[in-house]
């Protein structure tokens, strides 16, 4: 089965850890993520800057790994992003800040990327909204 | 044949940028020539009233975004009365041609969609 997965809480919310187990779960079972999708709050699990202690979950950079090892779509919302001081290289560069924090996997895109991935996935599942 | 889906907005107009990012899903997906519809649901029916002053916060008027959105074609609009009811708002006097709904009616809509959104 296809699954699209969205994703609106911030990285310390308990359900931004059980999309991530979820995810991995989906793929355990031997079907297939389409994209993932990041809005809301949630463009903070996308940032490179979040420090944990030593003994604590490190979130963002443990769906960095999933992402990366399993070759995901993880896309971030950009107007979302932008708003939250969530940035690429290239969007610091466009609006002139001194630095960035989002480096691949992550990819900025819009919500027609939402959209396109519900279409296409058999089951949307969302985690943080209200 | 696209699958409909049902954004469900519960968020009070001003209580952060949670409310026109869920209003943002629909547009998106009404430009997509998509079938959505709205449901205005608990703090959610407050994006509906009228003569708000968002100015006095340094707010940008919600209004405009709701408006757009038939222009988009997101004209399934919706609103649980009884949470109209609850806050004091009349559904003779919101911002958008919505169709209240029973709480009954409620469950219908969620099963008559293929994708549910609540934000």
């Amino acid at each position: 089965m296809k699954f699209a997965i969205a994703l609106f809480a911030p990285p310390h919310a308990p359900s931004s850890r059980r999309a991530l187990r979820f995810a991995e779960a989906v793929l355990a079972g031997g079907h297939q993520i389409v994209r993932l999708f990041f809005y809301q709050d949630a463009v903070h699990i996308a940032s490179s800057l979040p420090v944990s202690a030593q003994d604590e979950l490190d979130l963002p950079a443990a769906w960095r790994s999933f992402v990366t090892e399993h070759n995901l779509d993880g896309v971030v919302c950009i107007a979302a992003a932008l708003r939250r001081g969530v940035l690429n290289g290239e969007e610091a560069q466009r609006y002139a800040r001194a630095s960035h924090n989002l480096e691949a996997p992550w990819e900025l895109s819009g919500l027609g990327q939402l959209h396109e991935a519900a279409q296409d996935a058999d089951r949307l599942i969302c985690f943080g909204g209200d | 044949m696209a699958k409909s889906l049902l954004l469900i907005c519960r968020r009070s107009p001003w209580s952060g940028p949670g409310a026109r990012e869920a209003l943002d899903i629909a547009l998106a997906g009404g430009a997509f020539d998509l079938p959505i519809s709205l449901l205005f649901l608990d703090d959610g029916v407050f994006q509906l009233q009228p003569r708000q002053q968002p100015a006095a916060i340094q707010q940008k008027d919600l209004t405009a975004n709701l408006q757009a959105l038939p222009l988009f074609g997101v004209e399934a609009l919706y609103v649980a009365r009884t949470d109209l009811d609850r806050r004091g708002l009349s559904a003779e006097h919101l911002t958008l041609p919505v169709t209240p709904l029973e709480d009954a009616a409620l469950a219908a809509l969620l099963n008559q969609h293929d994708l549910v959104i609540t934000l």
